[in-house]
């Protein structure tokens, strides 16, 4: 089923030339009021998100001793209810030892190499998916502050050129439906806004949880661009943009989607 | 073992029909999926999900490749004594996981 | 309670469609379908036949909730309730909830009894394609009892390709 709509799902877009402009900000809505209600139930009872699965999943890591340091997270960062309540809606954030932007991912991962000598979490596996949205739950409900100073700037920017920026052989922008076009139907789907509040999250298409790097991988790959590799700086720059784009939304990790 | 979730209320009146509600980590696997090499990808699903109240058979499913991943399964029951409930999932090998809920009936 | 969006009234603000957005075939990109064969009415029958026998199904008693039209086949939320007293005299056995074209035409049965209090269950499934699904129960009298709903299965606009 999915090989023969993977194929028919190619898109013939005739899009008008206006400019795009960005969302008013009392416009802007949560994916979560696109989706059906039998999607939205799911997410918003905590017995029938599979999300919460991995939060729970998360919860374990969280004060399980890693690497030669011999310290879990919590051994650190004491209760993570109290310590991340709010960190994970102040990312992805400039890290000066880095010179760039880090994502929440890649955060939990310095982490784990500097301060607990443990190897580096792989993208998308299960522990570093299961950490994030477990460090992501503790913000529920707390609006979006990523921080878009001077330093952040040039990132952010370069994030919403690449979300503008036409790609891939149906050359398609982000932009074109996320920001002209959302509240309209693609097929038998209404475009969100591509407000990522909710990561990680629990796909139905996916039946599993995955990042927002996964799920901007999957946009370019359904349009037909060539997808950035996990952890590549372009990658993080959008999912940058993206989340300043949604500053002031509430987190609503683990959301599910369809 | 896998992770699973279950909602019982902790306390009730004796006689209330209350709402049992369980999600498990599964991947549910059809059998009917083709992997990246080609091959099938074996079936692989939970088969039994059973519900004892007190030692006593209140909820039983036998489970088709068609339940979704991760499964969820809600029923009622009436709420006749304090005691505990247990939750069990065996899956096509054979292998179960067990949960239990506590309830204090009034 | 989150508000519903009034996409209607917004589209309708918006006035026309600048953009023309058109599903297309599989053109430049061939991927061989790798969806297993479904089953055939012969199978349905069979599993149907197979838990009731011989005895005549009845329409009525039984309402299963499904909704009409499906955002994501992977994941589908379905209720069956059945309208009974649910004493030690009168109550469901079972309830059993069958597909037509998935490739296996069972998809769930549960056995319950009077400790239910209320004959009903949910859970999530999943389903191939567009297609009717049935739900039977049997009484504790030896009746079977039945309702089928029509489902719309729509495919997400945006399809990754398989992992």
């Amino acid at each position: 089923m999915k090989g023969f709509a993977a194929a028919s799902a190619l898109l013939i877009v005739a899009v008008s030339s206006a400019l795009a402009v960005d969302i008013p900000l009392d416009q802007r809505h949560s994916d979560a009021e696109f989706i059906s209600a039998g999607t939205r139930a799911m997410q918003n009872d905590e017995t029938q998100n599979p999300g919460m699965l991995t939060v729970l999943d998360g919860e374990t890591l969280w004060n399980a001793k890693a690497g030669s340091s011999g310290k879990s997270c919590a051994d650190c960062h004491g209760d993570a209810r109290v310590s991340m309540k709010g960190v994970a809606a102040r990312y992805p954030a400039f890290m000066p030892s880095q010179g760039r932007p880090v994502d929440l991912e890649q955060r939990i991962n310095l982490s784990r190499v500097n301060d607990q000598n443990a190897m580096p979490l792989a993208f998308e596996s299960a522990d570093l998916l299961a950490l994030t949205a477990y460090v992501a739950r503790q913000s529920f409900g707390i609006p979006v502050a990523v921080v878009n100073d001077v330093q952040s700037k040039p990132f952010i920017e370069q994030g919403r050129t690449l979300f503008e920026r036409r790609e891939g052989q149906i050359n398609l922008s982000c932009a074109q439906c996320h920001d002209d076009n959302w509240g309209k139907n693609l097929a038998a789907s209404v475009i969100p806004q591509a407000q990522p509040t909710g990561y990680p999250i629990y796909r139905l298409e996916w039946q599993a949880v995955g990042s927002l790097q996964r799920r901007l991988r999957s946009c370019m790959i359904a349009s037909r661009a060539e997808p950035y590799d996990y952890g590549a700086p372009e990658l993080v720059d959008l999912e940058f943009y993206l989340l300043w784009r949604a500053r002031g939304l509430p987190i609503e990790t683990p959301a599910v989607r369809p | 073992m896998a992770r699973a979730l279950i909602n019982v209320p902790k306390t009730a009146k004796r006689g209330d029909v209350i709402e049992i509600k369980t999600l498990i980590s599964h991947i549910m696997e059809t059998g009917y999926r083709i992997g990246v090499t080609g091959q099938p990808i074996p079936r692989d699903i939970i088969d039994d999900f059973v519900c004892l109240y007190n030692g006593e058979e209140i909820f039983r499913a036998q489970l088709y490749p068609a339940i979704a991943a991760n499964p969820y399964i809600s029923f009622f029951t009436v709420a006749t004594a304090s005691g505990t409930m247990s939750f069990t999932w065996t899956d096509q090998h054979g292998k179960s996981q067990v949960q239990i809920a506590e309830i204090t009936v009034e | 309670m989150r508000q519903k969006l009034p996409i209607t009234n917004r589209r309708s603000r918006r006035g026309v469609l600048k953009t023309a957005v058109v599903l297309a075939g599989a053109a430049g990109v061939l991927r061989l379908s790798l969806r297993p064969a479904a089953a055939t009415p012969e199978m349905l029958v069979d599993a149907i036949r197979g838990v009731v026998g011989e005895v005549p199904v009845n329409k009525g008693k039984v309402k299963l909730d499904l909704p009409p039209l499906v955002e994501n086949g992977n994941s589908v939320p379905c209720t069956v309730s059945v309208e009974s007293p649910m004493t030690a005299a009168n109550y469901v056995k079972a309830i059993h909830v069958f597909n037509e074209k998935n490739p296996q035409p069972y998809v769930i049965g549960v056995k319950l009894g009077p400790r239910a209090g209320r004959a009903a269950f949910s859970t999530r499934i999943r389903l191939a394609d567009s297609q009717t699904v049935t739900a039977i129960a049997e009484l504790s009298d030896g009746s079977f009892w039945s309702d089928q709903i029509d489902v719309i299965v729509t495919l997400a606009a945006c399809i990754e390709e398989t992992h």
